[in-house]
Parts: C-alpha cells; sequence; structure tokens
C-alpha cells in the first residue's frame, strides 16, 4: 500500500515539473523571438516588472503577507544605482549590486518592524513605512526631487559589453530577471519554501511543531524586498532614468494588480501580469487617463470572473501547476 | 503512581483584564499517563492549555516540563523541548498533501529549514519514516491526497501523526474526539492508547465513555478552578463534581 501511495506521489511530482518546464520553455522562446518581434525598451521594462511582481509574489502568494510598500524597495535601489552610475561613475554591476544591497537593506530595517503584526496592520505598517522614505525622496538632494535622476549612463558591463547598444542590454537584463526568476522557483521548493507554505496555511500550527514562524517571514520579506530592488536597480539603467514614480504608493498597488491579474501564488501568473499591464499602458496610451480607467475596469472583472487570476485560472482547468 | 511528575504547575492564573479564566490552578501530570482535563463549557481547560503550550501568558504562576521552569520561554521553544500541543479545529496545512503534512514535522527536526537555495528533493529522505506515521494512524491509502479532502475524523488522524512526527515527550490533545463518530472515535482511542504507551497524554475531552476508558487521571476544573482529582472512579463518585458537571446534585 505504502509504495502505491509512493508512486503516485512521484507521479504527481513529475507532472507538475513537467508543466512548470513546459511553461518555462514557451516563456523563453517568446523572450529570444521578442526582440524581432517587439520593441526591445517596451520588452525590456515589462521584464523589470516582471522580476518585481515575481519577488513582490514570493511574499503574497507563498507565506500570505500583503505589503503595500514594495515601491519602497524597487524606487530607492533605482535611485541608488542611478546615483552610482552617474555621479560615481560606477560600472553597471556594481552599480545594481549597489542598488540591491540598499533594498536589501532597507528590507531588513522594514521587516523586523512589520512582522509582528499580521493581515491589514502589516500591510499599513509597510504602507507607513514606504511613504516616509516617499517624502525622503521627494525631499533628499540625492534623489533630485521632482526632476529624478536623469541621463544615467549605461555604461560597459564588466568593462566589455556597452550596454548602449539595445540588443546588448536586452541579453543583459534577459538573463539578469531569468536567473533571479530562477532563484525565486527555487526558493519555492525549497525546504525554506515548504516552511513557508506551512505558515501561509496555517501559522500557529506552524508554531506548535516548534517553527519560530517570525524569523522564517522576516528572511522571506528581505529576500522579496532584495529581489524587488534588482528589478529597479536593473529598471533605471534600462531607462537611464530614476524618479519619483517608482518610490510612490501608487506603483505598489500597481505590482499588486500585476500578480493578481496574472495569478496569486502561481509561478508564471506575476510575469503574465506584468506583461498585460505594462502593455496596455503602452499600447494604450493614446487614451491618456483612460487607461487607469480601462485598468480598474480589468481588475474588477479579474476578481470578480477569474478570481486565481489569469495563470491561476489556467492551471486549475488543466490540472496542473504553473 | 506511574512514575515521577512530568508536567507540574503553580498557582497558575491567567486574568484577562478582570476576567480570571483560570485560577489558582496546581496541577501534575504523572510521566506516561493519559490524563484528562474535563469540566463544563468555559471552565478554562482551553485557557489551560493555551497556557501550558506558551500560547498564551500567565499572569502569575509557574510551569515545570521534564524538570524545566518553562514560564518564560515562546511556543515554538516549548515545542522544541517535547511539549506539543494540537488544536481544538482539526489542525493541519489543508493544501499540502497528507504526506507534506508530516513531512513539514520530520523537517524540523532536521534542520536546515532556512535553505532556500537548497531543492526541496532533498526532504524525500524523509519520505519512508513519513510514510511509517502516516501508516500507523492508518492513512496510507491517503498518502498523496490533499488534507482538505480529507473527511474530519482522517483529519484528526493526520494532526496525530503530524504531532507524532516530533517524537514528543508529552502531547497535549485538544477535544481529539470532538465531532466523531462512533468508528472514528474507536480509532482514535486506539491511537491514543498506544502513542501513550511510551509518552504522556494530556487531554480535555467532553466524552466521558471516552475519559472513563482511556484516562488514568482526570482533573475536574469550573470557572477556572480545581474542583476534584483522581481517577475516574473517584471523581465520577465526588457529590461537587455531579453538582458542577452534570448540573445535578442528585444521580
Amino acid at each position: 500500500m505504502a509504495t502505491v501511495a509512493q508512486a503516485a506521489a512521484l507521479k504527481a511530482r513529475h507532472d507538475s515539473e513537467r508543466s512548470v518546464g513546459v511553461a518555462f520553455a514557451i516563456m523563453l522562446a517568446f523572450l529570444v523571438a521578442g526582440p524581432f518581434l517587439l520593441y526591445p525598451v517596451f520588452l525590456m521594462k515589462a521584464l523589470c516588472f516582471a522580476l518585481f511582481a515575481c519577488a513582490f509574489n514570493l511574499l503574497i502568494g507563498y507565506v500570505g503577507l500583503v505589503s503595500f510598500g514594495h515601491a519602497l524597495y524597487f524606487g530607492w535601489a533605482s535611485y541608488l544605482t542611478a546615483y552610482a552610475a552617474k555621479s560615481w561613475g560606477m560600472q553597471p554591476e556594481i552599480a545594481i549590486l549597489i542598488g540591491t544591497a540598499t533594498a536589501a537593506a532597507l528590507g531588513i530595517v522594514a521587516g523586523i518592524v512589520a512582522i509582528r503584526r499580521q493581515g491589514i496592520y502589516f500591510a499599513m505598517i509597510t504602507l507607513a513605512l514606504a511613504q516616509m522614505m516617499y517624502l525622503v525622496a521627494l525631499r533628499l538632494p540625492l534623489t533630485g526631487g521632482e526632476d529624478g535622476i536623469q541621463a544615467v549612463p549605461r555604461g560597459r558591463l564588466f568593462g566589455l559589453f556597452d550596454l548602449n547598444h539595445e540588443m546588448t542590454m536586452y541579453i543583459f537584463v534577459l538573463v539578469v530577471v531569468l536567473a533571479a526568476f530562477l532563484l525565486i522557483y527555487r526558493i519555492i521548493n525549497s525546504p525554506f519554501g515548504e516552511v513557508l507554505k506551512a505558515i501561509r496555511e496555517n501559522e500557529p500550527r506552524t508554531i506548535s511543531l516548534g517553527y519560530q514562524t517570525d524569523r522564517y517571514k522576516v528572511v522571506a520579506f528581505v529576500l522579496s524586498a532584495t529581489l524587488a530592488g534588482l528589478a529597479g536597480s536593473v529598471k533605471a539603467l534600462v531607462f537611464q532614468l530614476a524618479s519619483l514614480t517608482d518610490v510612490h504608493w501608487t506603483m505598489s498597488g500597481e505590482v499588486l494588480l500585476m500578480t493578481l491579474v496574472g495569478g496569486l501564488g502561481t509561478i508564471f501568473g506575476p510575469v503574465v501580469g506584468a506583461f498585460l499591464i505594462v502593455a496596455m499602458e503602452n499600447y494604450l496610451a493614446s487614451f491618456g487617463q483612460w487607461v487607469l480607467i480601462i485598468q480598474g475596469a480589468i481588475f474588477v472583472v479579474c476578481v470578480l470572473v477569474f478570481r486565481r487570476g489569469i495563470v491561476g485560472e489556467l492551471a486549475h482547468r488543466l490540472h496542473v501547476r504553473l | 503512581m506511574l512514575g515521577d511528575t512530568v508536567l507540574e504547575t503553580e498557582d497558575l492564573t491567567k486574568d484577562f483584564a478582570g476576567f480570571v479564566a483560570v485560577r489558582s490552578v496546581n496541577l501534575r501530570v504523572a510521566r506516561g499517563s493519559i490524563h484528562a482535563m474535563i469540566g463544563p463549557n468555559g471552565a478554562g481547560k482551553t485557557t489551560c492549555f493555551n497556557l501550558l503550550s506558551k500560547f498564551l501568558s500567565p499572569t502569575r504562576g509557574r510551569i515545570v516540563f521534564d524538570g524545566r521552569d518553562i514560564t518564560a520561554l515562546r511556543p515554538a521553544d516549548v515545542a522544541q523541548l517535547g511539549l506539543v500541543r494540537s488544536f481544538q479545529i482539526s489542525a493541519v496545512f489543508p493544501h499540502l498533501t497528507v504526506i507534506e503534512n508530516v513531512r513539514i514535522a520530520l523537517q524540523r527536526r532536521r534542520g536546515g529549514s532556512f535553505d532556500f537555495w537548497r531543492s526541496k528533493r532533498v526532504l524525500h529522505a524523509l519520505d519512508d519514516a513519513a510514510m511509517r506515521l502516516i501508516t500507523d494512524v492508518g492513512l496510507a491509502d491517503y498518502a498523496n491526497a490533499l488534507a482538505v479532502e480529507l473527511p474530519y475524523g482522517r483529519k484528526r488522524a493526520l494532526e496525530l501523526a503530524t504531532t507524532l512526527a516530533l517524537d514528543p515527550l508529552m502531547l497535549l490533545l485538544d477535544e481529539p474526539m470532538a465531532g466523531m463518530g462512533h468508528e472514528d472515535i474507536g480509532r482514535i482511542s486506539a491511537l491514543i492508547r498506544s502513542v501513550a504507551s511510551t509518552r504522556t497524554v494530556l487531554m480535555v475531552e467532553h466524552n466521558l465513555s471516552v475519559v472513563a476508558d482511556l484516562c488514568d487521571r482526570i482533573t475536574v476544573l469550573t470557572r477556572g478552578q480545581v474542583l476534584a482529582e483522581g481517577d475516574y472512579k473517584t471523581v465520577s463518585a465526588d457529590p461537587a463534581v455531579r453538582e458542577a458537571y452534570l448540573g445535578t446534585g442528585q444521580g
């Protein structure tokens, strides 16, 4: 009997690994063919947001923690990268490292402060901290206030590859985002990820099994903030700009929207959600302010019709994990 | 009786802003025994459990477990020392499979649970141990089912398997038979009895026939205080118990 059950478990495991593998191959094919079909800048923007949403999803989808202040890490990482590249003349890889490390440091502080609160209180504290740092960004000379930091040099990667060349930049962004995506996949499917899922499912029970759940949540929070920072850092180089938009609370809302539309707690959902929302912003730009209303309508439809999000609904219909 | 004391409380009191839910409880649980805590609704049994497992902090008093003062510890610390609780509402991880549920507990003792860079494949080393526990509670056929899909009685069995995966010194079971049919009660009773052959069990239970059948010693609580203590015969003959618990002085 035991062996039958184990065989079934093994089969289920292989099935789920296969569906993820197929989906990954499709995504990879699209992203490799992408720059020949679409504008590279549009794709790079979507990729940065895809990584941002995946990092956010790590927290909301796999630990059940709703942060409403992820713009803090995204935006401040982008400032520090832009500043390091422009004012200190750092190479792009070092500038990105500085930006990402900033996000990690901010994540540690915010995580320790916020983690003891649950649900809506957790969301409010993360929002409050992000708003505080938004005001700092508005006042501090380093960030350039309303102007932001403009004309950030992309520089030469490792002193070798000229990132001003659009295709080189695209390959660089693609490699960074894919590597981070795979890291997130690994985190979700690690011993640590198993504990996160247990916390999401039933935190008191996880505690009663002897886990100090607060510590696991802080580590997850810092990982999420760091990866959100990586996304912001890369975006600063793509657009050669760091601005208040990226630290504003609406950015925290936007990443939540992307994740929900794509599918909370799915592996590919945030990527699909990010591409969809960024595409709408780009291709519907001629509608001006109407974009926001269209986005709002899509959000409402998503919540009403497919609550699992696009990818979540697809996975549910096909009985696979995506 | 059955050896020394494994869990002892001294003047244990919990005051919820004026409402004293547990008042000066002195409890002694003998090592290796099955000890029941009974009493009418609102007698403070669950609060008592929450205090013992440190999910609540006592207003006053001391808790000693296995020779160690645990009054100031956190709930996860207490669990790591081997005092593991269950919950009144069956506490499983609903969207994990049965085997994954048990593995979470095994994983804690294995260590390395912060390894976010490692594949969870390393956890498959625990599958055999998990299967053994699952088989012991009669869930072998359900190993790959989601916990949420199990009927109630089997959820409780899964919860017990998960708790046993920690190899605890002592189990705190909060109404393990609540809401169960006859068949399940028989199975879980047998399970608890076999578990208790090497461990101590303290349980809250409303089903008096289960208590009579299973437990070595019974503590009766009313209004947060210990009313009587002893084996089933002594306790059930106590007029004060009949008065408080059955709501009648006559028999």
